[in-house]
């Protein structure tokens, strides 16, 4: 083939506007100019900083979730996840505070049990469901119920709340900002860019796609099958730990319903971004579009009275499936025959 | 003309013509794929559709069935223009098309396949006796022993193919297309199916039969049209062709030599040496050895445990006893990923289920197996395009863009595509498995030539095919397997057919022979 072909087939297919890569994106514009002419003050600074501020939980879970179902996975328990180890962290750090006080070194240490129980949690419905041979929706909706009442436990049924002197320490890690930049999105937006390294240009990500495409390929190709989906569950888990970690200060308290439903709003957020739930196709930016999204949508209703916000569900509802209607193409070409 | 005999059995051309194709022309998008093609399908006719990969022969079909529609000529069923708005019109005129890629629900049973979406009713619930009944029928008529409640995922592929059958005898087919029906079928299966198309023929049913196997038209089939580049290039009755002439016609040019010119490899060093590997169930006590530069070849109908012998060889079946020698020294290999380290490479015959991405284009296929060649941290895009380049060029890939998602290349392509994802590891030691299934005769030859230059490069392949030319065109030595054991390995004037069979039917040679030392 010569180069002039090459160059032919490659312009040709830049004519049609590709939904599959763009939807998101504009239905992401869309819905800003719908939220702009319902009230002027979506636009303001304060505004759409709480806008991202608010995707960044769902967002960062969002972007472990993609790796999970590139990989031909599924994980129902990162909202019990969440809650959970927001429980451990308050009760741990509470009983730090006689010991060390509440500084620095308490924080960490509650961090660092964060990013262990989320890497640990991870590590459990990957190998379970690997080693086990048990499919991952049964695992993770195990995994799920045993999280959430582990939370119900620890609070008797009631809330944890973080002591009061630790909460004035952690707080800036969800109100701080840099250079006017609120924390929860410099995390989310670094969370979604080294997401966007491993899955696109590391061979660890190459061979998320391979075993999302087709297990038994991967299998054939000398890629260890079993290492791989675990590791998507690892990342998975300490995504969750992370938005854990942003999240414990905002409210400083957790209960059995802390996190509750997350576990579908992130695989909303993956699936409105392009990424296949099926596997073998995934995108960390489509998942951020998807996240920021739902979060948008909240804040519209919340801004008009047309639509009640307790119609929030079936409006966010709405927009999944006729964004993988646009995205699944088919109507494009029936249309063209 | 000369074999008048041949002429008395197979009815001519001057039965009635039952549908036509009258100068079928089709585009996909801006691609055309077939221009003016016109056929004649008789009553009482086997009539052979030959071409390459690509010539067109599966859209043609597809359009006289009704799968797809022609973009100009027309369709004539009986004398009159006719045409089918989808499959389900073809049907009810009677013209069925069976895929190469059966198109059966592996979750039921073959009773339930048989009669999908036609089932036999009484009142409000389904005639299960009835059903089961004709499809025992249907299987007796087809010297088939499958029984009717087995679930399709448990049949061997070629059980399947008889059930495809079965389902189209049980719709009262008279125009009858089989799309490359032996790919996948032994021996003994083929003459059954090539019986049960004489008996379909002497009832008067049309017949147009795809392959790629000479021998196959030459036995079977009364006329022959030959595609190419979507063209119609000539329809002739098969007793005037040779089978040289068949492959010119197809190819367009002489093909020099089927086979690459080997120096036969003498007393070269033993590279892989295998000693009473045992797989439970599969596999009894094999040994044997492989040289530097030699193929040995693997026969066996199906089933005689070849493939689970090279699985168990490259780590992806358990081996209940035995050992693996590389060069002289013991290894062990507990995974695929163990034998990459050892210098051995699979080559599967299951392309499109274990070998090859469909959904995604070539350049993730290609560097799939070796991809820490291409950057332990960072993917070296580059480097990648790179390698798919010179893959393009040493295999002679076809892909009109690079772009293109696998799963819509021909055989061929996707043939060669997996024999370059392979060499990327720079393997010492090839097993390739079936590697022409379903290829057209030109990029056979290709192959055959690519498999020589590996072993004048010093590498080593272990080659199963149930293709007898093939297997005796390129081994060296051939080890015959019967029932799991390798009853024995033929070299020198022993590498022929009638050794072969008398060793694969368990004739010839003890059971569990070992090589001698």
């Amino acid at each position: 083939m010569s180069s002039a072909e090459r160059t032919k087939t490659a312009s040709s297919g830049g004519f049609s506007i590709d939904f599959k890569a763009l939807g998101p994106f504009l239905a992401l514009v869309g819905l800003f100019i719908l939220g702009t002419a319902i009230n002027e003050a979506f636009l303001s600074g304060g505004n759409l900083s709480n806008i991202f501020t608010r995707a960044a939980f769902i967002g960062i879970i969002a972007v472990g979730a993609t790796f999970v179902i590139t990989a031909g996975g599924i994980d129902l328990s990162v909202g019990s996840m969440a809650a959970f180890i927001s429980g451990a962290m308050i009760v741990v750090m509470n009983g730090l505070v006689a010991t060390l006080g509440a500084g620095i070194e308490t924080v960490l240490l509650g961090i660092l049990l964060s990013i262990v129980l989320g890497v640990g949690a991870g590590a459990i419905n990957g190998l379970v469901s690997t080693k086990g041979k048990i499919e991952a929706f049964i695992v993770t909706l195990g995994t799920m119920g045993i999280y959430r009442s582990l939370v119900t436990y620890m609070a008797d049924g009631g809330t944890l709340s973080l002591d009061f002197d630790v909460r004035g320490f952690y707080r800036p890690v969800y109100y701080g900002d840099i250079l006017g930049i609120p924390m929860p999105v410099i995390v989310f937006f670094g969370v979604a860019v080294a997401g966007y390294i491993l899955l696109n240009m590391t061979p660890f990500g190459r061979k998320c796609f391979a075993i999302g495409s087709n297990e038994q390929v991967a299998q054939y190709s000398a890629i260890n099958v079993d290492r791989i989906k675990t590791l998507t569950y690892v990342i998975q888990g300490l995504c969750v730990s992370l938005a854990t970690i942003i999240y414990v200060p905002r409210l400083g308290s957790a209960s059995s319903s802390t996190g509750v439903l997350w576990e579908l709003e992130a695989i909303a957020a993956v699936i409105i971004g392009g990424t296949m739930l099926k596997g073998g196709y995934g995108r960390i930016w489509g998942t951020v579009v998807g996240a920021i999204m739902l979060t948008t949508i909240g804040n519209i209703l919340n801004l008009t009275d047309a639509i009640s916000n307790y119609l929030n569900g079936a409006v966010q509802g709405l927009i999944i499936i006729v964004a993988v209607f646009l995205q699944r193409g088919d109507w494009q070409r029936k249309k063209s025959k | 003309m000369t074999d008048a005999a041949v002429h008395a059995v197979n009815p001519g051309p001057d039965r009635p013509v039952r549908l036509s194709g009258r100068q079928i022309s089709k585009s996909f998008g801006p691609a055309q794929v077939l221009f003016d093609v016109s056929i004649d399908l008789h009553a009482g006719e086997v009539h052979a559709l030959l071409g390459e990969n690509g010539a067109g022969k599966s859209t043609l079909v597809k359009i006289l069935s009704g799968y797809h529609q022609p973009t100009g000529g027309e369709l004539v069923l009986d004398n009159a223009s006719v045409s089918f708005a989808d499959s389900e019109a073809g049907e009810k005129h009677g013209v069925i098309l069976i895929h190469q890629e059966l198109n059966l629900a592996e979750q039921l049973t073959v009773e339930e396949n048989i009669f999908l979406g036609r089932e036999i009713k009484r009142g409000w619930f389904l005639d299960k006796a009835a059903m089961r009944a004709e499809t025992a029928r249907l299987m007796d008529q087809l010297q088939c022993d499958i029984d009717p409640r087995t679930r399709i995922r448990d049949l061997p592929v070629s059980d399947r193919q008889m059930v495809e059958i079965a389902k189209a005898l049980s719709k009262k087919a008279d125009i009858l297309i089989l799309d490359e029906p032996t790919a996948v079928l032994t021996g003994r299966e083929v003459d059954i199916l090539f019986d049960q198309i004489r008996r379909l023929r002497e009832q008067g049913v049309a017949i147009l039969y795809i392959s790629h196997k000479l021998d196959e038209i030459k036995t079977l089939a009364d006329r022959v049209t030959v595609l190419r580049d979507g063209r119609h290039i000539v329809t002739q009755p098969v007793a005037d062709l040779e089978k040289d002439d068949m492959a010119r016609l197809m190819v367009g040019r002489d093909i020099r030599q089927m086979f690459p010119e080997r120096a036969v490899p003498d007393h070269a060093d033993v590279v892989l040496s295998v000693r009473g590997l045992s797989v439970t169930g599969a596999v009894r006590d094999a040994s044997f050895d492989l040289r530097r530069g030699e193929v040995l070849g693997f026969a066996g109908i199906v089933g005689a445990g070849r493939t689970a012998l090279m699985e168990a060889i490259i780590g992806l079946r358990d081996r209940e006893s035995g050992e693996i020698a590389r060069n002289g020294a013991p290894v062990s290999i507990r995974s695929l990923q163990d034998a990459k380290k050892c210098g051995i490479a699979y080559l599967t015959k299951d392309r499109k289920g274990s070998g090859l991405l469909l959904n995604m284009d070539m350049r993730p296929n290609l560097t799939l197996l070796a991809l820490e060649k291409f950057g332990r941290i960072l993917i070296d895009r580059k480097a990648e395009e790179a390698a798919l380049e010179k893959a393009i060029e040493a295999f002679d890939i076809r892909a009109a863009d690079p772009k293109t998602k696998v799963g819509d290349f021909s055989g061929g392509n996707q043939q060669k595509l997996l024999l370059a994802k392979v060499m990327e590891t720079d393997p010492d030691i090839v097993i390739i498995d079936e590697p022409t299934r379903g290829i057209d005769i030109g990029t056979k030859s290709q192959i055959y030539h690519f498999i020589g230059d590996l072993t004048n490069r010093g590498k080593s392949v272990i080659l199963l095919s149930s293709e007898m030319p093939e297997m005796l065109g390129l081994s060296d030595r051939i080890a015959v397997m019967a029932a799991g054991h390798i009853t024995g390995i033929l070299e020198g004037n022993d590498r022929n057919e009638h050794e072969i069979m008398r060793h694969a039917t368990g004739i010839s040679g003890k059971q569990g022979v070992s090589v001698h030392e």
